[in-house]
């Protein structure tokens, strides 16, 4: 009986066990099958090639591989992201966290959180109707879709990350910091910025860094409107991204050219990789501050 | 004495903030607006109760909103069980710090891998290594394995919230470890299955680049076992597929009134849920 009842419990365990560690099973799946069917185009290309070559052509009678225009573009397109969507976010955050009145930051909390999940495709929707069009008037270009369309759609689908992850750094800032701030003569609103906010640099940081990690992973809302032409980066250019690289020619890719689509998404896991090791890095800092 | 400088700071700085907060607050109300104003006009009961037709040229949206809800449904099915049990093994079980950390660190990086390469492992491992084909239930798993950090952190933290004195108690009456977890830990994490529930919901809803490949673009109009095995758009699928591929934006616009409309009473509905369960533990 009592053996029994012991057994039960072992297999009971060894199931937890299992649950538990599938997460791990996972993330391991997902690394593994990115490494085997991403290095072998990697290896036929040639790295350097692969990484650095300026043209994709993937279907031309000499084919060429080269991902750098993939690579910038990302890179660009996440940079304009940051820079307008940061600091609009940066500035809503200190005003909910420290400023408004409990009624107010229940609604823009609120307004927040729908901002945050209305699907991609609804950005791009929105993106592909209004700013294309836009912005191929303001500016006089032949098709408004356009790194420029993609910098402002993903500096909006940043922004509540960004609000998000700041407030709650901003609330966790000791109101002690504040109060001797104050005492000393300092205004409510020069204690914010140069008080509260230093206090919490490194979870405004992480807000950042997952800001960095949303844009450059964002696949539909950017290939409604930035137009899918693999040119190097230009701001009023058709341009495409690491994700969108992959989505576009997916469907129909064969051979060769399949194989480095999962490359490019390789390159794409990796450097997500390296964005969530940064982002451990300022939370971790956040929490022992 | 206050000095221009100052004076000149905090005008600039309110003035700064004031701008930041009207932006992301037209932004969403324009959204809303411009969306609603563009998209309920198209919603018939034509378009929600057919499926497209080749003959008559119209397009309805039916299968698509069937296929959504067999694939929510599949996804929570596989996903709760999971992702609880996930949790129950992090907050009861394990000893081993360093392991936990491994199982965390996991889940996070789960979190932050983008959609896109969801789609292209679930494509490889389910749709080919398994067998599965371009299906809803491909889909369904590829889900399972995004929404599995959701609903792990939900369930995490309101078992943290069940008292180890109730826990003690049990042991202390001589329950085993199994019983403890089914009569006092289990009810005790309610609030956070359900939250988890309705994230993972809204996080299925908004899904496309991971279902293109997985649960690929299909009409059809199916039964549920049918359903499941064979290829189909999901609502945002199809929006992406019309928009882009056939310039049919009315139908585009329907859809995403219908996605936003969605969006608005999840979030409603999880912070009903949240609320509630404050409520009760306060007591």
């Amino acid at each position: 009986m009592k053996n029994k009842q012991k057994l039960f419990e072992d297999i009971v365990y060894g199931i937890f066990l299992i649950l538990g560690l599938i997460s791990v099973a996972s993330v391991l799946l997902i690394t593994i099958y990115l490494l085997i069917s991403g290095i072998p185009a990697i290896k036929e290309i040639g790295l350097i090639k692969f990484m650095f070559g300026s043209t994709w052509k993937p279907t031309a009678a000499s084919p060429e591989y080269g991902i750098l225009p993939f690579i910038l573009t990302s890179i660009y397109g996440t940079a304009g992201a940051i820079i307008i969507g940061v600091p609009i976010g940066f500035l809503t955050a200190v005003y909910v966290a420290k400023i408004a009145p409990p009624k107010v930051k229940r609604v823009i909390g609120n307004a927040v959180g729908l901002l945050a999940g209305i699907p991609s495709v609804v950005y791009g929707l929105v993106g592909m109707m209004v700013l294309v069009p836009g912005i191929k008037k303001i500016f006089n270009i032949a098709d408004g879709a356009s790194l420029l369309a993609a910098i402002i759609v993903l500096a909006v689908m940043i922004l509540p990350s960004i609000i998000k992850v700041s407030v709650t750094a901003l609330e966790a800032v000791p109101q002690e910091y504040e109060d001797a701030s104050l005492s000393l003569g300092a205004t409510p609103i020069e204690t914010y910025f140069r008080v509260t906010v230093p206090a919490a640099k490194s979870g405004i940081a992480a807000a950042v860094v997952l800001g960095v990690g949303r844009a450059i992973g964002e696949a539909m809302a950017v290939m409604m409107v930035s137009g899918n032409v693999a040119n190097m980066p230009s701001l009023f250019q058709s341009v495409r991204f690491l994700t969108t690289a992959v989505a576009s020619e997916m469907s129909y890719a064969a051979g060769l050219q399949r194989e480095a689509l999962f490359s490019i998404a390789l390159v794409l896991f990796l450097f997500i990789m390296l964005i969530n090791a940064t982002l451990n890095f300022f939370l971790k800092r956040s929490k022992e501050d | 004495m206050r000095s221009t400088k100052r004076k000149l700071y905090i005008g600039l700085m309110k003035t700064l903030m004031g701008i930041a907060v009207t932006l992301t607050c037209g932004l969403l109300i324009f959204l809303i607006i411009y969306v609603m104003f563009k998209g309920i006009p198209n919603i018939t009961w034509e378009l929600l109760s057919s499926k497209p037709s080749y003959l008559s040229d119209t397009i309805g949206i039916l299968p698509d909103i069937l296929n959504t809800l067999y694939l929510v449904i599949s996804t929570l099915i596989i996903v709760l069980p999971l992702g609880v049990g996930a949790a129950v093994y992090l907050t009861e079980y394990a000893r081993n710090k360093k392991f936990v950390a491994a199982i965390e660190y996991a889940s996070e990086t789960l979190s932050g891998i983008p959609s896109i390469i969801y789609g292209l492992v679930g494509m490889l491992f389910f749709c080919q290594f398994l067998g599965m084909k371009t299906s809803i239930l491909a889909g369904a798993m590829t889900m399972v394995i995004m929404n599995l950090p959701t609903v792990i952190r939900t369930t995490q933290e309101s078992l943290k919230t069940v008292p180890q004195s109730y826990r003690d108690g049990a042991f202390g009456l001589g329950a085993g470890k199994w019983r403890v977890i089914r009569t006092v830990v289990l009810p005790g994490c309610v609030d956070g299955v359900i939250t988890g529930c309705i994230l993972s919901v809204g996080r299925i809803l908004g899904e496309t680049a991971a279902l293109l490949f997985t649960a690929g673009f299909a009409h059809a109009l199916n039964g549920v076992i049918e359903g499941l095995t064979s290829s189909g758009a999901t609502l945002t699928v199809a929006l992406y597929v019309y928009a882009k591929e056939q310039g049919e934006f009315e139908v585009a616009f329907a859809i995403a009134a219908i996605l936003m409309i969605l969006t608005f009473l999840i979030n409603l509905s999880a912070n009903m849920v949240g609320s509630y369960y404050k409520k009760r533990r306060n007591i």
